[in-house]
């Protein structure tokens, strides 16, 4: 009776969080539609997209550092490489000659699965000859992940974290490299490939704008894929090798090969990220995935919580709204009101409000929640867990009232 | 090709090596110091570093130089101070990742401060009369800094075993890296001790941002970064805790790196004729490090002078 319960329990529960997505997703698709490409909202629909990748980036950075408690930092250069295979499969073959100037004819890769695909069956062909890009993307991430486990997953947790770091640099200079000039372009800026501005679907004269909803939906699936191997056996030996890695060995879990899974997973949808984010920025130039850009997605994870997937999804979403969006203000003269305030000649919209103060801003943020709030916004709790707790709160307070009128009359 | 025309082909490189790998090593040796008594890599080092760069630029700008160097290096030490005071201190019985996020996120925070301060800006370094004189030296136009750096090094390199063999402060040092619980036992003010190490690894920055951007085009946020990576696998190579090991570490780093980067040259038509095109070998020499590092960590984690780590249970 209980077993039947509990199940049906579960059902409603996870019922109320697919029809909250789907709804989500709906209205995704009606804003769209209806905000302008000029309209000032439409801030709010560049964030959406630019942080549900970031929330799938955040994700699996935090498959690999939260709930394995691998402290890697190589993500930048995994995602330099899924940015770099998806372009080189998805720039049409006319633009070629143009994207690899230094190279002449001599590039190697002479296939765009989007436009042969297109080619053979129109829209939707594109769109799988983007999937496939994407897929292939995350593929040749998780090999070179892979190979760069074998050496790095054997060493202590610091070390594992500066190696990773350096192999990040590595592969930047490899991609950078004149001698793959043919392969990769040699840090010459990929573009021209397919984008999200080709999601556009046109009938009768009238069309529908899909970016933010394919975007987000692709990102959506991946960390649902995440969700599912963190509540997996896998997913719970990942936090037994996390919690204590000597008492994990013992229990009979092979430590190098669930070490190599976490991190070859993770890689594999930091590859699809950072294909999207390519898809989400238009061009790839190697010269920006430095450490910073790791530094960035570390702190978002700690901003949501270690070792929550919705604490990570939150943390990137508001990371992305307020420095594309809310705080945007502080880097170019008005904030608030409080622009207006001048000490002395001294004018706050003029003198502090310039360039970079946003930044400022978001890192002192940053630092008070490592200092003060090391747990981050979840903690290492999911987001249903505090809705429930909630909702728990708000009964027994009613009831309470409700007994405390009683002993009244 | 005769010996002589290899040492012409050669010295430059080797010399601006050894002068970059001096500066390297003084970064080094406060990486190599806060790592042995805190386990902690402190990611915020290197962009100290930059900022005592960018000091000097603020300060040259309004004191005459006299008065500008000291006042960088007293104010590069308090920031130093500072930052394990506020970021490390209230994190001492925290798990080791939570400290090494902290750092990650002073390294951040010390980055967009200098983004916000210079506008994104490459600032000039002022030229400090007399160090960044124009010499030759067989044959070989350079600066007075490259010459003097490694002498410097080795001074300073001296007086610092001296205070950690001798001075009570330094036993402290020793006993708090051997074993940081037991020597608070024993009576030893952990936290003065802390702060003491990160006083002489920021003096060091300090002194090793005078010398390597006396010879850099300019400071700007992100220049702290590379360095201060370097100087860490420099520790990591020598090994961590050893000082001598981290300045052999930041010279051979000094050294390879320029040799990879003049790679094309030596090895070209001009050189030594085994290469006839251009290859393109410096495009690794910021890499290089990392392999070195990677090759370490695998076949001697120890590094060449430290003690085997023992893992405990």
């Amino acid at each position: 009776m209980d077993v039947i319960n509990s199940t049906k329990k579960i059902s409603t529960k996870n019922l109320t969080i697919i029809a909250l997505l789907v709804a989500f997703f709906i209205l995704l698709i009606i804003l769209e539609q209806v905000i302008a490409p000029t309209d000032r909202m439409n801030m709010l629909l560049v964030s959406l997209r630019q942080g549900s990748i970031f929330a799938l980036l955040a994700v699996s950075m935090n498959l690999l550092n939260g709930f394995t408690g691998l402290f890697s930092l190589g993500h930048a250069g995994f995602m330099l490489i899924g940015a770099t295979t998806y372009a080189l499969f998805s720039i049409p073959l006319a633009q070629r000659t143009d994207v690899f100037l230094w190279f002449s004819d001599s590039y190697l890769i002479r296939t765009s699965f989007p436009e042969v695909l297109g080619n053979a069956i129109g829209g939707p062909g594109m769109i799988m000859g983007m999937l496939i890009a994407i897929t292939l993307a995350g593929l040749i991430t998780a090999v070179f992940a892979f190979l760069v486990g074998l050496p790095v997953l054997r060493m202590r947790s610091d070390y594992l974290a500066i190696a990773t770091l350096g192999f990040a640099e590595i592969i930047r200079a490899l991609i950078m490299w004149q001698g793959l000039g043919t392969l990769t372009n040699a840090g010459n800026p990929l573009r021209n490939f397919t984008r999200h501005v080709d999601l556009n679907i046109t009938i009768g004269g009238q069309t529908f704008g899909l970016i933010t909803f394919t975007l987000a939906l692709l990102s959506a699936i991946c960390i649902f894929v995440i969700i599912l191997i963190v509540s997996s056996s896998y997913g719970r030996a990942f936090k037994a090798i996390r919690e204590d890695d000597i008492a994990a060995e013992a229990m009979g879990i092979n430590l190098f090969k669930h070490k190599q899974l976490s991190f070859c997973i993770s890689s594999f949808f930091v590859g699809i990220g950072g294909a999207l984010l390519a898809i989400f920025m238009g061009t790839v130039a190697p010269i920006q995935f430095r450490a910073a850009m790791t530094y960035e997605f570390l702190l978002i994870v700690v901003l949501g919580g270690i070792g929550s997937v919705s604490g990570s999804v939150i943390g990137a979403m508001l990371f992305v709204f307020a420095s594309m969006w809310w705080l945007r203000g502080l880097d170019s003269g008005a904030f608030l009101g409080l622009e207006r305030i001048t000490i002395g000649g001294f004018n706050i919209g003029e003198r502090v409000f310039v360039s970079g103060f946003r930044l400022v801003v978001f890192s002192v943020i940053i630092m008070c929640v490592v200092l003060f709030f090391r747990r981050g916004l979840l903690g290492d709790k999911e987001l249903p867990y505090y809705v429930k707790k909630l909702k728990d709160t708000i009964v027994t307070r009613i009831t309470r009232k409700e007994k405390a009128g009683v002993s009244d009359g | 090709m005769s010996a002589y025309d290899v040492f012409q082909l050669f010295f430059p490189y080797i010399l601006s090596g050894i002068s970059i790998g001096g500066q390297y090593a003084l970064i080094a040796i406060g990486y190599s110091m806060v790592y042995s008594i805190l386990r902690l890599i402190n990611f915020a080092h290197g962009d100290v570093f930059m900022v005592g760069g960018l000091f000097m630029v603020f300060a040259a700008a309004s004191f005459p130089l006299w008065v500008a160097i000291p006042v960088v290096i007293v104010l590069v030490v308090l920031l130093g101070f500072l930052i394990e005071r506020v970021a490390y201190k209230p994190l001492r019985t925290a798990p080791r990742m939570s400290v090494m996020i902290s750092a990650i996120g002073v390294s951040y925070l010390l980055q967009n401060l200098a983004l916000y301060f210079t506008g994104g800006l490459n600032r000039m370094y002022p030229a400090i009369p007399w160090i960044s004189d124009t010499i030759s030296i067989f044959g070989v136009t350079t600066r007075r800094v490259t010459v003097i750096t490694p002498f410097l090094v080795v001074a300073l390199v001296f007086i610092l075993v001296w205070l950690i063999n001798n001075t009570k402060i330094g036993i402290a040092m020793r006993a708090a890296a051997k074993d940081f619980d037991t020597s608070q036992l024993m009576g030893i003010k952990i936290n003065s001790v802390i702060s003491t190490t990160f006083i002489i690894g920021s003096f060091l920055a300090a002194i090793g941002s005078i010398l390597f951007f006396t010879s850099f085009p300019g400071v700007f946020p992100a220049a702290g970064a590379m360095p201060g990576l370097k100087a860490f696998v420099a520790a990591v190579f020598g090994g961590i805790g050893s000082i001598p090991g981290a300045v052999i570490g930041g010279l051979l780093i000094g050294v390879f790196e320029t040799l990879i980067r003049g790679g094309d040259i030596i090895l070209g038509p001009a050189g030594l004729g085994i290469l006839s095109g251009s290859m393109d070998i410096a495009a690794f020499s910021d890499a290089f490090t990392f392999v070195l590092l990677v090759v370490i960590l695998v076949f001697r984690p120890s590094g060449l002078f430290g003690e085997k780590p023992t893992d405990k249970v």
